[in-house]
């Protein structure tokens, strides 16, 4: 039968249109035409405006006729577009009036909230027309990309050993030989690289459209220019950012992040998405207007009582997300990526914001973590919070999780940072730490803790054990930015050297993390470019730097090989043994009758941790009878950690039978016997003990 | 340079389109209909000849998925002799991985 609804009721300056559906919103391919759909509850009246792409001004501007309005969403459908060569926009009319919140201005052409693509910044760093009377233009994207057989892989989150990146520090540099770079199909490229250091998953930094040129500047120092370099700052939430893919400027960049996801996919990898949902590029009321501003400011912002912007996110507004309305907003975001781009799980920046209320107060259950938690299409996506923001809510361990939030464990990376470098008395922490925090995550067991030392914020591993102190002269902030909280140790000499055994016991301080880091139950979480000792030369906050402080030196492949296969071994190591990685918290019980508890501590003595303020050493056996909660068997393994300055005999737990331990790991000794290949261990000579070197850590395993 | 797409049908029941020109929105519709055409004609495999075509824009990507999933999952689809932009366009996008890439047609 041929479709009524195919035909035209009005027409406005030779374009044909029907009153349209309100939703979805957003513009939606219909028989014959385009679906326009926008919401906003304060202003008076909507004009759709079109471009021919790439045009300075609009080609044409159909207002929407009364009989379009629906409550408060206006929606059209035009009929005979040429959907490649048109952008499209808004313009609102409404009351300009600052301290009832609102902000309506007629004269500017607003981007829509749900554009699937935008233009305006299709190549990277290429400088734009500041003259632009629309500088951020929504395209219209097809939906009819062929995954074939893909879908979201659904890694039981015990599993996952994630690799933070950005897309663009991945193969910006010229080492890293890929064809396209600084690109999604960049990454693409290195997938064996990926697949040989073992992570199953990575987690993009941001990827939805920003603007690299916000609060772009010149360091007055270097004469360099400083950008928006990161992305953490949303121009629009459904739009990857075309200037991260090599086709953006075909307007292709939908197509090239799909691909991605479906390689990843193939190869065994999961995507995450680092999402940013605090706050948007449009800034405070000296900020320009993009999209939410001039459509409806006091929906989507936070406002003071006298109209101001609420500042959460310590980058000039904060959204409303416990509006019901921005709720919608940021679910049907969500879905969107989860079902059309296959993401299998995402990271919320900044995420204690989301639990705030409009006036900023903390709720005691916030309506929209409540959503996600219980959303029907992302029930199987893994949802991971920055349980804090920057208005002081610090909320590691507190955060509403309703059984399916995971937070970044900052007490993680703060504890282990602190035992590294020698500090005194944290063993009764680290235990907690290595054990998935249970102190912290009692009823959500150790998936509930993303564990990690180093992530994009703050120093990268190989600064970590080189600087005592930042060093972010080249952001052009007289070094105020960035942490001064830093948990570092520069072994001895600040930065870099050519003093063997500075670097020697660097090397061994790299090794130390990943070793503590890979045997902790939760889930790891690296940085890019740590295998391989990536330096930021000191700097803890190159959210601007579009150089070599970001992006990733293949070179050292070369020189760090060494770390590289630390990593790579361990690992693997990781996921061949199940006793690392329970579901549920450990009971420091014997449960299955094995004659040990799946987890027992120790020290120097056997049975005897130190847990004394001046301790620095600790060391713990996993019984592989217990393994995953005693559903499967797996080897024993003990880890001796000796973070003192001098040597140390650890006596070892007699192993049952004919078992023996065997050696998978000791930081200690020179490559290539700091770490064995999975199942090739070499059998320990004294099964009664282990000299631990100065500032080591030992792996056993016992089979 | 204007759009041309030519069709044949070889003896092995694959049909080989060739592509000349540059294939954007204004003229997708044509190549479109070619490969609508080699779908109703039951053709064993596709093959798009692409050593003429200079240009390919979204549009033209947007046929090529057509035509990936219009001709089914037992159809392989062979693109030969990508050129400059047009095979970098293919790679970028990654759908590369979902045909047979070669410089002159040898059937698999």
């Amino acid at each position: 039968m041929e479709r009524v609804d195919a035909y035209p009721t009005h027409e406005y300056q030779g374009y044909k249109l029907r009153p349209g559906k309100p939703f979805p919103f957003g513009a939606t391919f219909v028989p014959g035409g385009v679906n326009f759909a926008i919401y906003s509850s304060h202003a008076t009246s909507c004009t759709l405006v079109l471009f021919d792409k790439g045009e300075g001004l609009p080609k044409v501007e159909i207002p929407f006729p009364d009989e379009f309005q629906i409550g408060d969403v206006y929606s059209m459908i035009v009929f005979g577009l040429d959907y490649e060569n048109i952008e499209y926009g808004y313009r609102m009319e409404g009351p300009f009036d600052p301290q009832r919140g609102d902000r309506f201005d007629a004269s500017k052409i607003l981007l829509d909230p749900y554009a699937k693509a935008i233009s305006g910044r299709d190549v990277w760093g290429q400088k734009p027309n500041w003259e632009n009377v629309y500088p951020h233009r929504a395209l219209l994207v097809f939906d009819d990309f062929d995954w074939a057989e893909d879908r979201p892989l659904e890694i039981p989150m015990e599993d996952l050993v994630i690799y933070e990146m950005h897309v663009r520090s991945f193969t910006r540099h010229p080492s890293s030989g890929v064809k396209f770079p600084g690109t999604f199909a960049g990454i693409r490229q290195k997938m064996p690289y990926l697949k040989e250091l073992g992570v199953n998953c990575i987690e993009l930094m941001p990827i939805y459209e920003f603007d690299e040129y916000e609060n772009s500047r010149i360091n007055p120092d270097s004469g360099e220019l400083l950008m928006n370099y990161w992305g953490y700052s949303t121009v629009g939430f459904f739009a990857p950012k075309s200037g991260l893919a090599a086709t953006g400027k075909l307007g292709m960049q939908v197509d090239e992040l799909k691909a991605l996801v479906k390689e990843l996919h193939r190869n065994g990898i999961e995507v995450f998405l680092d999402v940013v949902f605090n706050h948007t590029a449009e800034g405070n009321e000296n900020g320009p207007y993009i999209s939410f501003k001039g459509i409806d400011n006091k929906t989507y912002y936070m406002l003071t009582p006298e109209g101001y912007y609420f500042n959460f996110s310590g980058t000039g507004n904060t959204l409303n997300c416990n509006n019901p309305v921005v709720r919608n907003i940021v679910l049907d975001c969500l879905r969107y990526w989860a079902s059309e781009y296959h993401i299998d799980g995402f990271r919320f920046d900044l995420a204690s914001i989301l639990g705030r209320d409009q006036f900023g107060y903390p709720l005691s259950n916030p309506p929209l973590l409540e959503s996600l938690a219980f959303d029907p299409i992302l029930a199987k996506c893994k949802l991971i919070a920055e349980a804090w923001d920057a208005g002081g809510l610090y909320q590691v361990g507190s955060f509403p999780a309703y059984g399916r939030w995971a937070e970044w464990n900052g007490k993680f990376r703060d504890g282990l940072r602190r035992f590294l470098k020698g500090e005194p008395g944290l063993t009764g922490d680290i235990a907690q730490r290595i054990q998935g925090s249970p102190d912290l995550y009692a009823s959500r067991g150790p998936t509930a803790s993303i564990n990690f030392i180093t992530c994009h914020d703050g120093f990268t591993l190989y600064d970590l054990v080189s600087y005592n102190d930042k060093h972010n002269e080249a952001n052009g902030e007289g070094n105020r930015d960035g942490a001064n909280d830093n948990n570092s140790w520069n072994c001895g000499c600040e930065g870099s050297t050519t003093d063997v055994d500075i670097n020697a016991l660097r090397m061994r301080q790299m090794k130390n993390a990943a070793a503590m880091l890979l045997v902790s139950q939760g889930v790891p979480m690296i940085l890019m470019g740590d295998e391989i000792a990536r330096t930021q030369n000191g700097n803890n906050n190159t959210y601007c730097q579009d150089n070599s402080l970001n992006w990733l030196d293949w070179n050292l492949m070369n020189t760090q090989g060494e770390l590289l296969r630390f990593y790579q071994k361990s690992i693997k190591f990781r996921l061949a043994h199940p006793v690392f990685r329970n579901r549920w918290h450990l009971s420091n019980q014997d449960r299955v009758g094995s004659g040990f508890a799946d987890i027992s501590w120790h020290g120097t003595k056997v049975w005897q941790p130190d847990w004394s303020g001046s301790s620095r050493l600790l060391a713990f056996m996993l019984d592989g009878k217990h393994a995953r909660g005693g559903m499967v068997s797996d080897d024993d393994i003990y880890v001796a950690m000796n973070m003192h300055w001098e040597s140390h005999w650890f006596e070892l737990p007699r192993l049952p039978g004919d078992k023996r331990w065997h050696v998978f790991a000791n930081t200690g000794v020179p490559s290539p016997a700091d770490v064995w290949e999975n199942g090739q261990e070499p059998v320990l000579a004294n099964q009664d003990g282990i000299l631990l070197g100065d500032r080591s850590v030992v792996i056993l395993v016992g089979k | 340079m204007a759009f041309t797409v030519t069709s044949k049908m070889l003896a092995n029941g694959a049909a080989e389109l060739s592509l000349f020109g540059e294939l954007d929105a204004s003229v997708a519709n044509e190549f479109k209909m070619a490969v609508e055409k080699a779908a109703a004609d039951n053709a064993k495999q596709l093959i798009l000849n692409m050593k003429d075509l200079e240009f390919m824009s979204s549009a033209g990507l947007r046929v090529l998925v057509f035509a990936k999933q219009k001709m089914g999952y037992d159809v392989d689809i062979y693109v030969i002799a990508a050129q400059g932009p047009v095979r970098d366009t293919i790679e970028m996008t990654g759908f590369h991985h979902s045909v047979i890439m070669q410089d002159a047609y040898s059937a698999l």
